[in-house]
């Protein structure tokens, strides 16, 4: 605990800036293109050969965190990067294979940073705060020339330009991708800057280490609990300001696309200390992923959409249809998505095609063993360009889906179910990406901020990157510019304080030596958030689900074994921990979802739809971002509205017929 | 199906580790490798046993987590990662073989999982382009021929997962940091850094201990991305250059700073 003894104990801390408790997002007025710019102008600076007397906590090493920790580096602060991976080129946004978006409208097809931005409002059905919304395309274009500058080798044109596909939902070809594995690309460009700060001694990396807790010292975010997870140490990190970009929080429904290692501790723990949590319910539901085989499945793979471009969904019109899918002529499929949505068609957005293919799938035209499925249909491609640009396009892709499920996409179509893939929700955040707690950042898929209800493709890089390049580095040294270096060290008693308490409870999991395992109350939670608040929502199933999650967490503390030690590699220890806190914020999800009564995005409300059977949206009601506070008592958070206004793109009942 | 898994336990680096025999009763075909692991160790913690650690994350194959040797084959069988393979690929009634990667730059840290820290060690040798947040210009400002940008993409699959250190007779990663020098290499972008990149990765390298390339192949045969030979070979041009240059390892390794 010796680490920030030096020059800080003798510090008092004297914080400068004002904060308001409540939900005022910050964002400057006037005409929206001139927001960033003028904040950015508004906002403090710190000096250069001040930076490094300031040490940033970074928790998460992705797209957010990697960018945030290896930019914040670069400018010279001291930073302290956290991940529970081996190393942080693994993070999860690893696996987003599809593209990301930026309004560089190189292709000339009418794009431009306010279609983005009025796309992205639009998509994320009228549920976002339009100034983040209008800065995130701004950046966007920043984004490109970044990475090309570190060594992205996106695809490019014969000319050697930049090459780009249309995607999910937009009508403009404004995706930049490396082949299938643009997150891949994209991350591990974060990751050599972040290697590169680590080499020059600004950023201190800890891989396998996980947060376990915040410490707030006099209101303000001041360091974190962690955990060692080779060794079982838990130690306590000071700092002057914290980041979480620790991703979303889809696991909590045990079988999602997400990594195994994906949870919600760093920022349900950080909602236990004061951070508000926006839009817990907004979940979104990506529509091609490999369908469940069996019980034991441990998780979902995605298959990327932008197989949408070029693969044609349908389903058998007979209801109980049996024969081989190319033995199904033409005039028996249904291509529900084409017939339905015929501006749009495959490329409706995620939870619309989610939706009907739930729809299909209840009617009994479901294919596959389970009758969950649908077809995504390659035929006709490759007819038309030819089977060696799908394999240019899609060959990864097609690898994997054969490896999975031992069909060859080639040869017959693939199948395809929804799956819990992205959290729109997550901790609110002001226009500076602060949560409720000062000097607590969230950035990424972890905050709630830019989406909305729902997320359109390829726009959850192009925010974790703008977050981390480019919002976070401006936002911080505001932050730092207003208060003094240091003034608290480890020993303070709000970090032993902490510390007490993750040490209780990693004796207590130990202890219980139930009858059950970690993951067997994770699948049943799981199972329950499926159910009852997954694509379709209703009151009855909330209310069921509302009564039912108290008394999983109940049993979980009185029943779950989690065997061997706290001072070593274990595993299920750490499991333990994670669905402690999603047996937590489960809950917290269908209060959200019960107190939303209206449809919007990815949160249908079967209460509220229109007459074709759409989401219907109560502006009136509901045009708001709902906050919760922790109270204390878990079944009883306070809801807190942040008002929505919107000035440039006006509400509309969204329409891609 | 049924299957006999003779696994690798052992408790931490400093304790003797050793093959230890479950039966797996349970199989669908279906299964991944390490949801048959999963099942395993759901029963060893009923029976009041420590499951087998394992790495895993993202379990689609591209977050380079997962390793295993299977049946002394890294990840079990040619072109994938451990996630991505499943039991439809074995018989009823086999017994499999299981150990972590074995290399003395990965010391064991438990059971199957082994510390691959050196390989971020590697890339913060030079595994990067120097550009900093805010200095780039525009993206489409340097054409990439195609063919380069593609070459570059084959290198830069490359997962990390270390198989290929596993697979090597020698322990040596030169797969490993040949993806990385030739992604980097076959780019506009990357050129000012080329050669100094090179040499600087190689030191530590063998700094931390992996073998020398003696072109056995086993790393690119048992490489998830299938990473060519070739990249070693463009790794060796680079050094050549490099030493016709006068370029010497600008890098401060772990075992110069011990000397």
């Amino acid at each position: 605990m010796s680490e920030t003894k030096n020059e800080t104990t003798t510090r008092t801390s004297v914080r400068q800036i004002e904060f308001v408790k409540g939900l005022d997002s910050g964002a400057p007025g006037g005409p929206i293109e001139q927001r960033w710019d003028t904040h950015r102008f508004q906002m403090k600076l710190v000096n250069p050969s001040n930076r490094r007397r300031y040490t940033v906590i970074v928790v998460g090493s992705g797209l957010a965190g990697g960018a945030a920790a290896a930019t914040l580096g670069e400018q010279g602060y001291n930073v302290k990067c956290f991940c529970y991976q081996d190393s942080p080129r693994r993070a999860h946004s690893i696996a987003a294979q599809g593209g990301i978006n930026a309004a560089k409208n190189y292709r000339n097809d009418g794009d431009s940073i306010y279609r983005l931005f009025y796309d992205t409002v639009k998509g994320g059905d009228f549920r976002a705060r339009e100034s983040n919304v209008y800065r995130l395309a701004q950046v966007s274009v920043n984004i490109i020339d970044q990475c090309v500058a570190q060594g992205v080798p996106f695809a490019r044109e014969y000319g050697g330009y930049l090459d780009n596909r249309s995607f999910g939902g937009a009508q403009v070809s404004r995706t930049f991708y490396a082949r299938g594995q643009t997150g891949q690309q994209l991350l591990l460009g974060a990751y050599q800057a972040l290697e590169r700060q680590i080499a020059a001694g600004s950023v201190k990396m800890f891989p396998r280490t996980e947060m376990l807790d915040i410490v707030v010292v006099d209101g303000y975010a001041r360091g974190i609990i962690t955990r060692d997870m080779v060794t079982g140490k838990i130690e306590r990190h000071v700092a002057d300001a914290v980041v979480l970009a620790t991703g979303g929080y889809g696991n909590v429904f045990y079988l999602s696309t997400n990594a195994k290692g994906c949870n919600t501790t760093a920022i349900w723990r950080a909602h236990r200390r004061g951070a508000f949590f926006g839009n817990p319910c907004f979940t979104q539901i990506h529509p091609t992923c490999i369908p469940v085989t069996g019980d034991h499945q441990s998780k979902l793979t995605l298959m990327s959409e932008s197989l949408r471009n070029d693969g044609r969904i349908w389903v058998p019109k007979k209801v109980g249809e049996t024969r081989d899918p190319r033995q199904i002529p033409e005039n028996e499929r249904y291509y529900y998505l084409e017939e339905r949505y015929p501006s749009f068609g495959n490329l409706v957005p995620r939870d619309v095609a989610s939706r009907n293919a739930k729809q299909v799938c209840d009617e009994g035209r479901g294919v596959g063993p389970s009758g969950l499925g649908v077809y995504l249909d390659f035929s006709d491609s490759i007819k038309r360009l030819g089977k060696a640009k799908i394999v240019e396009r899609y060959g990864n892709l097609f690898d994997m889906y054969a490896q999975i499920t031992g069909e060859n996409p080639y040869e017959t179509p693939m199948r395809i179910y929804p799956a819990i893939h992205y959290t729109m929700g997550g901790l609110w955040v002001d226009y500076n990406l602060m949560s409720t707690i000062p000097g607590l950042f969230v950035a990424g898929e972890a905050n709630f901020s830019d989406h909305g209800a729902n997320r359109l493709g390829a726009s959850a890089l192009m925010q974790g990157l703008a977050d981390g390049y480019f919002v976070l580095p401006y936002t911080i040294a505001n932050f730092l510019a207003g208060i003094k270096p240091g003034g608290v060290d480890t020993n303070h008693a709000a970090f032993v304080e902490a510390e007490a308490e993750v040490n209780g409870r990693v004796k207590k999991f130990l202890s219980i030596n139930g009858k059950r395992t970690v993951d067997d109350f994770h699948r049943e939670l799981g199972k329950m958030m499926w159910d009852e608040c997954g694509m379709a929502r209703n009151e009855a199933g909330l209310k069921k689900a509302l009564q039912r999650i108290p008394e999983i967490r109940e049993e979980f503390w009185q029943n779950v074994r989690v065997p061997g030690e706290g001072n070593d590699l274990n595993q299920e220890l750490e499991k333990a921990g994670r669905v402690a806190d999603f047996l937590e914020l489960g809950e917290l999800m269908c209060v959200d979802a019960l107190q939303r009564s209206e449809s919007c995005g990815g949160h249908f409300r079967e209460e509220s739809q229109t007459a074709d059977g759409e989401a219907l949206r109560d502006d009136e009601n509901f045009s708001y971002v709902s906050t919760w506070e922790y109270t204390g008592t878990l079944s009883k958070p306070e809801l807190h509205k942040e008002p929505l206004a919107f000035e440039y793109v006006k509400p509309s009942q969204r329409s891609y017929k | 199906m049924k299957v006999t898994l003779k696994v690798w336990r052992q408790k931490n680096a400093k304790t003797p580790g050793e093959f230890k025999t479950y039966p797996a009763n349970h199989v669908s075909p279906d299964m991944s490798f390490l949801e048959m692991l999963d099942v395993v160790n759901q029963e060893l913690i009923l029976k009041g046993e420590e499951p087998i650690a394992f790495d895993h994350d993202c379990r689609e194959g591209i977050c380079g987590m997962c390793s295993l040797m299977i049946n002394g084959i890294a990840h079990g069988k040619k072109a994938v990662t451990t996630c991505q393979l499943h039991m439809r690929s074995f018989n009823d009634g086999d017994t499999i073989t299981i150990e972590p990667w074995r290399a003395k730059p990965f010391p064991i840290l438990k059971d199957l999982v082994v510390d691959r820290t050196s390989f971020d060690r590697i890339i913060q040798a030079g595994g990067f382009i120097s550009a900093s947040t805010g200095s780039a210009p525009d993206g489409n400002s340097i054409p990439v021929a195609k063919p380069d940008a593609d070459k570059a993409m084959d290198a830069a699959a490359c997962i990390g997962c270390a198989a290929c250190v596993a697979a090597c007779p020698n322990g040596s990663a030169m797969l490993f940091t040949a993806a990385k020098v030739t992604h980097l290499g076959f780019l506009p972008q990357g050129q000012t850094e080329r050669h100094q990149r090179a040499v600087n990765m190689i030191a530590v390298h063998d700094a931390e201990g992996f073998g020398n390339c003696t072109n056995i192949g086993e790393c690119s045969a048992v490489c998830p991305k299938e990473i060519s030979l070739d990249t070693i070979s463009r790794l060796n041009r680079d050094i050549v250059v490099a030493a016709l240059k006068g370029i010497e390892p600008t890098v401060e390794t772990a075992a110069a700073q011990a000397s």
